[in-house]
């Protein structure tokens, strides 16, 4: 009879022999420490990182740090950290040599390879919630609990504000984990070989590279890195949840099927070869191919789901009533700055009249081209005031606006208020384009 | 009844692609029994040890360990453990680490003096608290055999336990491996080193291409062997040289420098005999090539012509 150790020990012997390497250990020492160092420092400097998202609001709420983190986290931090974890958690033991041990020991691979995937699953987490953590704790001594303005120009409470930065954080832990089932994957299909502990951070670089390029919004939203974008919208009001919900649940399928596919590897490999290195043939029809399949089976299930098959998403109309929100709101905020009465957005009516290349181009798609002229009435004045902007639409829904004027308005970075000079909330913003079909929004 | 055996293999055949790793293996282990394991590379040695270990299954064939009969999964019976081409060991962890995280999974006493007893066993007290990553083959052969010790095994399963092993190494590991089968486990163990066989096995395997050609107790190996040829060291090496070539049966070589007889052993025993009766003290008398390396060659030089 055949004795087999219980998966909770399994799972314990793992997370002792990954904590005792010293580059996880030196890991979860730098994702608990270095970014709440980096946001403080930051935040302190004069030059904002205003290429990232709410990284111009740095200087006026902690919130905004682990934000600007998360972007970055997004694009480097997990895809290597996933690398580094989920990617060598097999092939570590094939460069130690110490399969047969451990088989040996634990006499089941299916309890060997849930204890590895089920340890290495937590020393990730472990990791995010650093970065996290680190983040929000840098940002908020630095700067302080102030409110935050949203990706719409609308003022989220500290509250609310520390609610969203927390499912934001969360919510990247669904493509951070199809990068980890990717990463199993590869350790599993190619033993010792490098490319294997590359394959998480190789496959988040191509993602990064499709989502800057104009793919219809079907195949966009199909891919599993999707959700490092799509947390934009919880920080509209109301929160773009449709494009978020989709792209978690592709990442969690993506997760679950390439877990899958390495578990089935796991299970036929051999053992006794100790100069095993992978099989070629193996890895592409029992990993490559099964994934290639899943790919085009999600965009056509996102296609059918959303009823969006060719195009962008990037629309005139969609584009015109975000500027306008955001508009509306930073002009409140304005207001506020300079002392003088309180305007609701209902009052102010904005609108826009957005094109692209001075109307010589069909206003869609993303572009640097567009411009926009945003008009606004005030109570008890019959004149409507018009600013101008040019906005540079990236692929991915996400704008920049750069205020053209007039000077008073958006024309310049500083506003005079009663205190001294200060930022100019609508000379620049960043806002973001639902690339699902919407309606107009109240 | 019949004592269970260690292990007991009927047939036993296994394939890697076209290569054939064991044609039809017949094997008994008694209970308490140190069994060696000899052969050439490639004979089928390590794979019979992983069939043992659960590291493999059978292509056919049956087989039962510990009274056990083996099935398709792969997972060792309860009570057996060991190690085939080195042992596992994580270099990140002490010696002392390594052990209690496998006790641990193994739901084993975990505690220190249960570690520190097997690490003193192998003799690694000194280096228990140091990591593995700077420890010689030797060390890690014994902290591999501590490691094994550890389950409490009735059948010990060792590829090559003596490669690394200084003199005090070696001492500690034949002393560890006496014990055990003193209170009745089986040790199977295969090597290269005859000396090391001979020293500790009663009984001995030879395998070749796949195919047991021998496996019986050393002193039938011994006894049905052909000529061998011994070194002899006497008091009077001219006298010893005459005599050696007037009796018959005994072939005397041409090495002028040291006497080197071939010969059975009842002619070797005549020869003997004379010596003494003559007054020649003899100094020494031993096999230039022991019978187990010298069954060893004859039998694997010609695998085809079986046991």
């Amino acid at each position: 009879m055949t004795a087999t150790v219980a998966i909770a020990r399994g799972y314990r012997f793992e997370l002792v022999k990954l904590i005792s390497q010293w580059r996880i250990r030196l890991l979860v020492l730098a994702c608990w420490i270095a970014p709440a160092l980096f946001v403080a420092a930051v935040s302190q400097q004069s030059t904002l990182p205003v290429d990232t998202l709410f990284g111009r609001w740095m200087h006026a709420t902690g919130w905004a740090g682990p934000l600007v983190l998360l972007g970055f986290a997004g694009t480097w931090a997990l895809p290597l950290l996933t690398s580094v974890v989920a990617g060598d958690v097999f092939a570590a033991e094939d460069r130690l040599g110490t399969w047969r041990h451990l088989l040996v020991a634990v006499r089941s691979p299916r309890r060997i390879f849930a204890a590895k995937a089920l340890a290495s699953l937590t020393v990730i987490v472990l990791l995010v919630a650093g970065l996290a953590v680190s983040g929000t704790v840098g940002g908020l001594v630095a700067v302080g609990n102030q409110p935050l303005v949203g990706l719409d120009g609308h003022l989220l409470t500290p509250r609310d504000a520390a609610g969203r930065v927390l499912l934001a954080w969360v919510c990247v832990l669904a493509p951070t984990l199809a990068l980890a089932g990717i990463g199993l994957l590869g350790s599993v299909a190619l033993g010792r070989s490098p490319m294997g502990l590359l394959l998480p951070a190789l496959v988040a670089l191509a993602l990064q590279l499709a989502q800057m390029l104009p793919l219809p919004v079907a195949v966009r939203l199909a891919l599993p890195g999707y959700a490092f974008l799509a947390w934009n919208g919880l920080f509209t009001s109301p929160a773009e949840l449709g494009p978020l919900l989709i792209g978690i649940v592709v990442s969690l399928v993506w997760a679950v099927t390439a877990t899958a596919l390495a578990y089935l590897l796991f299970l036929r490999r051999d053992f006794t070869n100790l100069a095993y290195d992978g099989s070629a043939r193996r890895a592409v029809t029992a990993g490559v191919l099964p994934l290639v399949a899943l790919g085009a089976a999600t965009v056509v299930a996102v296609a059918a789901t959303t009823a969006t098959t060719t195009g962008s998403g990037i629309e005139q109309d969609k584009v015109q009533r975000s500027v306008a929100t955001a508009f509306a709101h930073l002009y409140r905020l304005q207001t506020k700055q300079l002392n003088r009465p309180d305007v609701t957005e209902a009052q102010l009516t904005a609108t826009a009249a957005c094109n692209r290349g001075a109307g010589s181009v069909a206003a869609e798609g993303p572009g640097n081209d567009w411009r926009c002229v945003v008009s606004w009435h005030l109570p008890d004045i019959e004149a409507t005031g018009t600013a101008i902007y040019q906005l540079d639409v990236t692929a991915d829904g996400r704008f920049a606006a750069d205020g053209d004027g007039p000077k008073e308005v958006n024309g310049y970075f500083l506003v005079r208020t009663p205190d001294g000079d200060a930022p100019n909330p609508l000379w620049q913003f960043d806002g973001n384009v639902d690339l699902l079909p919407t309606a107009p929004k109240g | 009844m019949a004592a269970i055996h260690a292990f007991r293999a009927r047939g036993i055949t296994k394939c890697f692609g076209d290569v054939v790793a064991l044609d039809g293996i017949d094997l008994d282990v008694a209970p308490g029994q140190i069994h060696g394991l000899v052969g050439p590379n490639g004979a089928g040695k390590t794979t019979l040890l992983g069939l043992l270990l659960g590291l493999a299954v059978a292509d056919s064939g049956s087989l039962e360990i510990l009274g056990t009969p083996v099935g398709r999964a792969l997972a060792a019976p309860d009570g057996v453990a060991g190690f085939v081409d080195g042992p596992g060991l994580y270099p990140s962890l002490t010696a002392r680490q390594n052990l209690a995280a496998l006790a641990a999974l193994r739901g084993r006493d975990s505690r220190a003096a249960a570690i520190g007893d097997v690490l003193d066993q192998v003799g690694l007290t000194d280096v228990a608290d140091e990591r593995t990553h700077g420890f010689s083959l030797g060390m890690r052969q014994r902290l591999g055999l501590a490691a094994a010790l550890l389950g409490e095994p009735r059948l010990l399963v060792l590829d090559e336990p003596s490669n690394g092993l200084d003199p005090t190494g070696k001492r500690h590991v034949h002393g560890v491996l006496t014990r055990l089968a003193a209170h009745g486990t089986s040790v199977v163990l295969s090597s290269h080193r005859m000396d090391d066989v001979e020293a500790l096995c009663s009984e001995v395997t030879i395998v070749a291409s796949g195919r047991v050609v021998f496996s019986g107790p050393l002193g039938k190996l011994a006894a049905e062997n052909g000529e061998l040829d011994y070194r002899l060291l006497t008091s009077d090496p001219e006298a010893a040289r005459r005599m050696a070539a007037d009796t018959a049966g005994i072939g005397v070589g041409d090495d002028a420098a040291v006497l080197v007889v071939r010969a059975l052993v009842p002619a070797l025993d005549e020869l003997v005999v004379r010596l003494v009766h003559a007054n020649i003290a003899i100094r020494e008398l031993a096999p230039v090539v022991s019978p187990l390396e010298a069954a060893f060659l004859a039998l694997t030089e010609q695998p085809a012509a079986g046991r």
